[in-house]
Order: structure tokens, then sequence, then C-alpha cells
């Protein structure tokens, strides 16, 4: 017996060009923050792009975004809308912002489901905005989607940069393509974080200070745009991608 | 017409497995389909009919249900899922997304929504049968 939605979903990916993974082995880093700042600042360099929400359980950038009442439509699939020029996916749309209980095999199955049924226009980007750690998400993505690119983030904190250490071992083990490290929220000069990046050959692409009128910025496009976190997202964007 | 992409997947699966075994016709395909995804069987065949490629230009679909059975990782107790019992957003939901299920569903016993489908949760391909 097998599982046929796992042979279509290179195939509805086929026409994107990019398909990275926002990730950290730490939760509360800004994964989600980054993730949909980065698909906002691509899309008015007037790239195409689309976002992805795989944080089933605590899914945060329908309201980052700033959603409203668009819906996806069933069309041959599910057609994600469009929202703030940016094609949209989460499974908000299907859980009525209630929570949602999931432990492995359903975290896989609601993952295979959606990249199974789910048609994105041709795309130069499809930034993927996912859950803390190295379980189901990362090691699903790994394993079924061929073109899968990793954008690592991390805080100074030496305990989340632990395990984002961990986590960046595991993909390199896995022959993860790895785009680089970002470091945000900070706070000080340090470099701490940058060496110990280098000592993992990976890339340090970019740090993100702390910015605590961010929180104003959440489901505002505009506002989002003009913070420092958008400006300095921006510069990567134009060094890195 | 969720039902065509997975009518599509269902095809690609088929398609590998046959380039795989080197058939050059696929025969018979034969698909379960779990009640909790409640896929509606005219729309999938009537897709299968209209995506089918050469190799699967005479190939017959069987396609076979089974009851959606859910299991309380709590307390035990095991269920049958009732659409008829739900609200028709809430059935349209877990059509698109069967997971969606542990949302809107408790175990009827004792509340919790930590249980299992154990059966009938979505599409399977059973069997690809065809000639070299």
């Amino acid at each position: 017996m097998a599982d046929p939605r796992t042979s279509i979903i290179n195939q509805r990916l086929k026409h994107i060009n990019r398909i990275i993974a926002v990730t950290s082995g730490k939760g509360g880093v800004g994964k989600s923050l980054i993730a949909t700042t980065l698909a906002l600042t691509l899309s008015k360099q007037h790239r195409k792009v689309g976002l992805f929400d795989l944080d089933f359980t605590s899914p945060s950038t329908h309201l980052i975004l700033g959603t409203k009442d668009a819906q996806p439509k069933e069309e041959k699939g599910i057609v994600p809308p469009t929202i703030n020029g940016i094609e949209y996916m989460s499974l908000i749309y299907y859980c009525s912002d209630k929570p949602t209980p999931l432990r492995g095999a359903d975290t896989s199955n609601v993952l295979i489901e959606l990249l199974a049924i789910t048609r994105w226009s041709p795309l130069d980007y499809l930034i993927i905005d996912m859950p803390p750690g190295i379980g189901d998400a990362v090691l699903d993505l790994i394993r079924l989607v061929n073109r899968i690119e990793f954008l690592i983030v991390t805080t100074p904190s030496q305990l989340a940069f632990e395990t984002v250490k961990k986590q960046a071992i595991l993909l390199q083990q896995l022959h993860a393509p790895i785009i680089g490290i970002i470091e945000n929220m900070k706070m000080t000069n340090t470099k701490n974080i940058q060496q110990q990046t280098e000592k993992l050959n990976l890339a340090y692409i970019g740090e993100i200070p702390y910015d605590p009128q961010v929180e104003d910025a959440i489901g505002d496009e505009t506002k989002l745009l003009s913070t420092v976190i958008a400006q300095k997202i921006t510069e990567i964007t134009h060094r890195r991608l | 017409m969720h039902e065509w992409a997975l009518a599509e997947a269902v095809i690609a699966a088929a398609t590998q497995i046959a380039a795989k075994e080197k058939l050059k016709q696929i025969t018979e395909i034969t698909i379960k389909i779990g009640e909790l995804q409640q896929v509606e069987t005219d729309i999938l065949e009537f897709a299968f009919q209209q995506l089918k490629p050469a190799n699967l230009k005479n190939t017959k679909f069987h396609i076979k249900s089974q009851k959606a059975t859910l299991k309380c990782r709590v307390c035990g107790n095991t269920w049958l899922f009732a659409r008829q019992q739900l609200d028709p957003a809430i059935v349209e939901a877990i059509h698109f997304i069967p997971e969606t299920a542990h949302t809107y569903i408790k175990c009827p016993k004792c509340s919790s929504p930590d249980f299992e489908i154990t059966e009938g949760r979505g599409i399977q391909l059973e069997k690809v049968t065809g000639v070299r």
C-alpha cells in the first residue's frame, strides 16, 4: 500500500525557482517574523513570492501578514489567496483559529496533504515558515522536496545557538543546502555568534537588531516594511538571495 | 474539485511504479479511500478519465472505501467518524485536511482531542497491475 500524494509534490513545486525554509533549532527566535518580512521584501523587489506556514500547531504568519478575509479557492486542488502581493497558505484556513493538537504522524500527513494539493503559481521564491526544532517538518521537507534550502535563525543567546548548532550539523549530515545563519534580536556588538557560525563552515549572513517597536507593526504591511528588521532583511536579500 | 489533485497524485504514483517495474501498460489500479476525507468518487473517476496518459489508456480503476475509525489515546475508546453529526463547514475542513478532525472532534467518552485515526484517513494506492 503506497501513499500516492508524495509522488506529486515535486511536480507541484516545479515552477518555483527557490524554496527556502526559515528554520531554527529553538523557538521564539523570530522565524515567523523573518519569514514573513523576507517574503514581503522580496515581493517589493518585484519578485513573485509565496509564503507557506508549516508551523501547524502554533501558526502566526497570518497575524504578521494581516490576512484579513481572503480564503483559498478550490480549483483542481487548492489555490492560495494573494495577500499584500504574496501567495499565502496556512493550516489556519481549515482550523478556524482553534487549537489543533497534532502528533508526529498527523503533522507529516498535514504537510504532505498541503504540499500535494496546493497549486502555487510560478514563483521566484517560496518562503516556508518552519516550526522550531529538528522534528517531522524538517525531516519531511528534506525527504520530499528536492530543491529545499534552509535559512537558519538564531539569537545572540548561547542557549539558542546550541540548538541551532545541532540543527546545522544535522542538515549538513543530510546534505541539505544551508544558505546561512541570521542573528536576530542583537543588542550588543559581540562577534560570538559570527565566530561560532564560521567554525561550522557556514555563512553568517547578517544581524538584525532587537526592535521593540516591531510589535506595533504586526498585521500592517506598510509599518512592517519600514522597520529596521525589514531594512536589514532587504540588505540580506541583495547580498545573499 | 480537490479530488482532481488527488487523482493527479494517484496517476503520478502509478506511473512511477510502472516505470520501476517496466510496465508498458497499466491495466488495473486499485485505490482505497478513507471515509474521513469524504472524497467524491464520481469526481475522482471523472478526473481519472480526463487525466490518464497513454500508458493508462485502457486502465480499469477500482475504488474501495474504508470506514474511518478513531481511537482515543487517553481512555482507549474506539468510535466511527460520523459526518452527519458535524456542521457542513467542519465537514469541508476535514475533507481538505483530514487531520483538522483533531480541531473539531473530541472523544465521545472523555472529550479528549488526543485520538488516533486508526484507519480510513485518505487515499491509499493499494495495487497497480500491468503488462511488460
